[in-house]
C-alpha cells in the first residue's frame, strides 16, 4: 500500500503515453482530471493485488468515445459517484476499490480521479497491461467474464446500465449512446471479484508505468549522451528502428483509424527503409521487408531526440522517430491471448512470433 | 516609391531594414538587444533611417517581430490581474482553470468560475449560457481586475455564448476592461485554448505599452504615414489594433522569420534552411514558403498553449563555438561559444580563444578581423575542425530532409561564413546577400493569414466540397485581415480523422495567406 499524490502521477502519466503503443489518447487530459481530482480531495491509496482480499468487489473505470471531445469537455467530476452508486445498487454490494482496465493513454489517469473523488483505494493493475483499440481486448475475456453489466453516465447526468448477450452487441449500443450524449462518457465495465482480478489482471503496472515515466524524464533532464542506450536499457525496449517519417496513410474504417507510416532510415539506419501498420495503436513493425514486430508485443514511436512518445495521431511528414518494441504481458502469448489480440486477428497474415525472438535472427 | 520598415528582436541582437515596394532590400543594421527591448528597436531603427536616405514619409509598412510578451510572462513581468469565466458546465468542472500552472504565474487570477454553456461537437448546445451567473461574477471582480478571459467547450464551432459572455461583461464592467474571447485565440482544445487566453488577457498592459510606445516613436522619427503590423507565430501578420487585441500571437514568431527571410532572399520556396547565429545553429524546413510546423504545443512560461512552433532542430555550432584539441588528436567544436564576446575574444580580433570564425578566416573561406594573427595557425588542426563543422551542419541537414534525394539549402545568419559552400546531401547552397538580417526581412515581406477550422462528417458532407468550403471561409478570413483577395493561397490543408468517432469524422484545418493590399 501506498499513496499516489500529484507528483507521482506525473511520471505515471508519462509512462502511460509509452504503453499506449501509439493509441489510447494523449495523457494530458487525463493527468489533469486526476491532478484536479487530488487537489481537491487528497491523494490516492494504491494497493498491491495481493492486499486484496478474495470477495473484495473491484470495479475498473474508463471514457468511452474520442479523446478529441474529452480534450473539449473534460469532464464533470460528479460521474464516479454516479456510477458507483449505480453499480452498487445493481450488484447490492459495497465497491472496495477501482481499477485501470488500460495502462496506455488517458484511461490510465481517470481511474485515479475516481479513487481520489470517492476516497476509495486503486488496484495496481489493469487488463491490457498496454492500450487496445476494442472492447474484448482485456486479459478478463481469456478468465471467460463479461464486460457487462456496464454502467454509462455523460457529464450532464444520463446514466444506464447495459446488460447484452455479446461484448459485440455492448460495444454497438455503448456508442451509439456515447455519441448520442455527445461524444464522450464515463463507465465502469468488467466488474469483478478480488480472486477473478489477481488470476486475470495486469499486475503491477502502475508502477510499471511510474517507473517509466521517471526514467524518460531523468532522461530529458539530464540531457547526457549515450541516452539512447539509457532508453533502451530501462524501458527494456528492442530498437527496431531509427528513421524520418516520409509518408502516412491513413483512414477511417467504422470506428478505427486504420494507416501504414512509412519511415525513411536516418543516423545509422540510413539507407534502409521501414513501416507501421496501425488501427488506433501500432500493430506491426517491417524493416526491408521483413517483419520485426507485431501485435500484442507494444510497438511504440518516440521522438528520436527527446523520446517523447508520438501517438498515431500527430504522426506528421517529416517527424524523426525511434521504433521501439516492448514484450507485452505474458498472458497475451497463449493461445486464447493470441486468438483475442494476436496478428491474425488485426488482419496480419503471420504467426505470432514473440519479440525478443523476432529481434535474436 | 513606397518603402517597409522590417524589425526582428532577437536574443542577442535587434535587426531592422528597409526595403522598397518591390521588396528589394536597401539597407540593414544590426544592434544589440536592449533589456527594455524599445531602446535597442529605435536604435535600430535610427540607424537604419539614416542609412537608408528614404523620404521618412514613403514608408508606408513597419512590421515588427517582437519577444516583448515572451519576456513578460517568462519574467512574471508588467501582467496584470485576470478574473477568468469559462462556459462549460456541467462538462469540464472535473478541471479547474490553471490546474497544472506554477504557483506565481497562478497569482495572475484574481477569480475564476465555470458557469453552464458550452456546445458538443455538432454544434448543438451542452447547455444554455447561465446569464444570471455571467452577470453575478462580473459583479463580484468589478473594481478588482481590468481584463476578462473567456473560454467555452466548442467554442471554436460555435462563438456566440462567448461573444454574448462578453456583452455581459461590457453591461457590468464598462467599455474600458479588456476581453479576451477564446475562439478569437486558439483551436480545438480547451485547456490550451484556455490557457492562452488568460495569458493574453493578463498581456493587456504589456501590449498596450509597447504597441503605443512602437507607434509614437515611429511617428516621432517622423514617419508619419506608416501603418504598424507585427509578426505572428504562425509566420503572418496583424495590424496593430488586433495585436493589442491578441499580442499572445506574437510569441515565438522569430525563428519562423528567419526561415521566411531567407526563403524571400533566395527565392526559393521548398528548402533546409541554416540559420548559424553566434552560439547555435537552428536547421528548419522551408514547406510552400512558410516554415514546417512541429506537433510540439509550445509551452510559455511553463504553460501549454496549443500553438504551433516551427520544426526546427538547434545545434551547439556558431561562428563564437570554441574550438579545442584534445590530447589524443581529436577535435571538438562548440557547443560553448563566446557568444557575443567574439569581436573580444576570437583570434583574428586579437583575442585569446580559437573559435569557429578562426578557423573560416584561416582557411581563406572568410575575411574577418585580422587574418594574419591565424596565419600561424596549424593547418591539420584547422582542416579537423572545419571537418567536424560540416559533419554536425550536414547530420543536421539530413535529418531535416525529407527524402533522400538532395535538398537546396540556404545559408542565413552572420555565423554563416564557417559554413562551406558544399554539403553532402545539398544539390546547391546559396547564401543570398543579406541573409545576415533574414530574420528582419522575413518579419518586412510577411503575409497575412486566414484560417478556419471544423469539425465534419465525410458521410455527410462530400470531402471535396467540405475542403472548399472551408477553403472559402479561410480566405474571407484572411480578406478581412487586409489581404488582396487574388494573391490568397492556401498554404496547409489538414484533414485528422478523429480517433474512436463513427460517422467518418474528421477535423478540418485550412490556413491560407495572401500579401497585404
Amino acid at each position: 500500500m501506498r499513496k499516489i499524490s500529484k507528483a507521482e502521477i506525473n511520471d505515471i502519466a508519462l509512462g502511460a503515453s509509452l504503453l499506449g503503443a501509439g493509441g489510447g489518447g494523449d495523457p494530458y487530459i487525463g493527468r489533469l482530471i486526476a491532478l484536479d481530482a487530488i487537489e481537491e480531495c487528497g491523494p490516492v491509496t494504491l494497493l498491491s493485488p495481493d492486499e486484496v482480499p478474495d470477495d473484495a468487489f473491484i470495479v475498473p473505470i474508463a471514457m468511452m468515445g474520442t479523446p478529441t471531445v474529452l480534450c473539449e469537455k473534460a469532464i464533470n467530476g460528479g460521474e464516479y459517484k454516479a456510477l458507483a452508486e449505480m453499480v452498487e445498487s445493481y450488484f447490492k454490494k459495497k465497491i472496495f476499490a477501482f481499477m485501470p482496465i488500460e495502462a496506455g493513454g488517458v484511461n490510465s489517469m481517470l481511474p485515479f480521479a475516481a479513487a481520489a473523488r470517492l476516497g476509495l483505494p486503486l488496484v495496481d493493475c489493469d487488463g491490457m497491461g498496454r492500450a487496445f483499440p476494442e472492447l474484448q481486448m482485456v486479459t478478463f475475456t481469456i478468465g471467460g467474464m463479461s464486460a457487462t453489466p456496464m454502467a454509462l453516465t455523460d457529464e450532464k447526468g444520463n446514466s444506464c446500465i447495459f446488460n447484452t448477450i455479446t461484448n459485440k452487441w455492448t460495444e454497438e449500443l455503448a456508442r451509439a449512446v456515447t455519441m448520442a450524449c455527445g461524444g464522450s462518457v464515463s463507465v465502469s465495465l468488467y466488474t469483478m471479484t478480488g480472486a477473478q482480478m489477481k488470476k486475470y489482471a495486469v499486475r503491477d503496472i502502475v508502477t510499471r508505468s511510474e517507473r517509466l515515466g521517471k526514467a524518460l524524464r531523468l532522461i530529458k533532464e539530464a540531457g547526457q549522451e549515450d541516452t539512447e542506450a539509457k532508453f533502451l536499457e530501462i524501458t527494456e525496449g528492442f530498437k527496431l528502428f531509427k528513421g524520418k517519417i516520409v509518408d502516412v496513410k491513413r483512414e477511417v474504417r467504422g470506428a478505427f483509424n486504420f494507416g501504414t507510416v512509412v519511415l525513411e532510415g536516418i543516423a545509422e539506419c540510413k539507407g534502409r527503409s521501414a513501416y507501421v501498420e496501425f488501427q488506433n495503436e501500432n500493430l506491426s513493425a517491417v524493416v526491408d521487408g521483413k517483419i520485426v514486430a507485431t501485435v500484442p508485443d507494444l510497438i511504440c514511436l518516440v521522438d528520436s531526440g527527446t523520446y517523447t512518445p508520438v501517438p498515431t495521431d500527430a504522426l506528421k511528414y517529416g517527424k524523426r522517430v525511434l521504433v521501439v518494441g516492448l514484450k507485452c504481458f505474458e498472458r497475451w502469448r497463449t493461445d486464447e491471448g493470441l486468438k483475442l489480440v494476436g496478428p491474425r486477428y488485426f488482419g496480419i497474415e503471420t504467426d505470432y512470433i514473440p519479440i525478443e525472438e523476432r529481434c535474436k535472427a | 516609391m513606397k518603402y517597409r520598415l522590417g524589425i526582428d528582436v532577437g536574443g542577442t541582437n535587434t535587426d531592422a531594414v528597409i526595403i522598397d515596394e518591390k521588396l528589394n532590400v536597401l539597407c540593414q543594421t544590426k544592434t544589440p538587444t536592449t533589456g527594455d527591448v524599445h531602446t535597442g528597436i529605435m536604435k535600430a531603427v535610427r540607424t537604419v533611417l539614416e542609412e537608408g536616405k528614404v523620404d521618412r514619409r514613403d514608408i508606408t509598412m513597419a512590421m515588427l517581430g517582437t519577444t516583448q510578451c515572451t519576456n513578460a510572462i517568462v519574467e512574471r513581468r508588467g501582467l496584470v490581474p485576470v478574473a477568468v469565466l469559462r462556459i462549460g458546465a456541467p462538462a469540464t468542472a472535473g478541471i479547474q482553470p490553471m490546474t497544472d500552472w506554477a504557483e506565481d504565474l497562478k497569482r495572475i487570477v484574481y477569480a475564476s468560475t465555470i458557469v453552464a454553456g458550452g456546445y458538443e461537437y455538432d454544434g448543438k448546445e451542452l447547455a444554455p449560457l447561465d446569464e444570471a451567473a455571467c452577470l453575478a461574477f462580473f459583479e463580484s471582480v468589478k473594481g478588482h481586475v481590468e481584463s476578462i478571459a473567456i473560454s467555452g467547450v466548442f467554442s471554436t464551432l460555435r462563438d456566440e455564448q462567448e461573444k454574448r459572455a462578453r456583452e455581459l461583461a461590457r453591461q457590468v464592467l464598462g467599455d474600458d476592461v479588456h476581453i479576451s474571447l477564446s475562439s478569437e485565440i486558439g483551436s480545438m482544445g480547451l485547456i490550451e485554448r484556455e490557457n492562452a487566453t488568460i495569458l493574453n488577457a493578463a498581456l493587456d498592459r504589456v501590449a498596450r505599452t509597447f504597441t503605443e510606445g512602437f507607434e509614437r516613436s515611429l511617428r516621432e522619427e517622423g514617419l508619419e504615414n506608416v501603418s504598424l503590423y507585427l509578426s505572428q507565430n504562425d509566420g503572418t501578420l496583424m495590424d496593430i489594433e488586433e495585436a493589442r487585441r491578441h499580442p499572445v500571437l506574437t510569441i515565438a514568431c522569430g525563428p519562423t522569420n528567419s526561415i521566411r527571410g531567407a526563403s524571400y532572399l533566395s527565392k526559393v520556396s521548398n528548402a533546409i534552411v541554416v540559420d548559424v547565429g553566434g552560439t547555435t545553429t537552428d536547421v528548419g524546413a522551408l514547406q510552400n514558403g512558410f516554415p514546417r510546423e512541429s506537433g510540439v504545443a509550445v509551452t510559455i512560461g511553463g504553460v501549454r498553449t496549443n500553438f504551433r512552433m516551427p520544426d526546427v532542430i538547434s545545434i551547439g555550432l556558431g561562428g563564437g563555438s570554441i574550438v579545442r584539441q584534445k590530447p589524443d588528436g581529436s577535435v571538438t567544436v562548440g557547443p560553448d561559444s563566446v557568444g557575443y564576446r567574439i569581436t573580444d575574444e576570437a583570434l583574428v580580433f586579437g583575442g585569446s580563444t580559437l573559435t569557429a570564425t578562426d578557423i573560416a578566416v584561416r582557411l581563406g573561406m572568410a575575411r574577418i578581423g585580422d587574418p594574419a594573427k591565424v596565419a600561424k595557425l596549424d593547418e591539420g588542426l584547422a582542416r579537423k575542425a572545419m571537418e567536424r563543422i560540416v559533419d554536425m551542419v550536414e547530420e543536421a541537414i539530413d535529418s531535416m530532409k525529407l527524402s533522400a534525394s538532395d535538398v537546396t539549402v540556404i545559408l542565413a545568419g552572420g555565423g554563416s561564413i564557417i559554413v562551406p559552400a558544399s554539403l553532402k546531401g545539398a544539390k546547391e547552397v546559396i547564401v543570398p546577400s543579406h541573409s545576415d538580417c533574414a530574420n528582419a526581412i522575413g518579419s518586412a515581406i510577411s503575409k497575412v493569414s486566414g484560417n478556419y477550422e471544423k469539425l465534419v462528417s465525410y458521410d455527410e458532407i462530400d470531402r471535396d466540397k467540405a475542403l472548399k468550403l472551408a477553403t472559402n471561409e479561410a480566405v474571407l478570413a484572411a480578406m478581412k485581415a487586409g489581404a488582396k483577395v487574388d494573391s490568397v493561397e492556401v498554404v496547409e490543408m489538414e484533414d485528422v480523422p478523429l480517433q474512436y468517432y463513427p460517422g467518418n469524422m474528421v477535423r478540418i484545418r485550412i490556413k491560407v495567406a495572401g500579401d497585404l493590399a
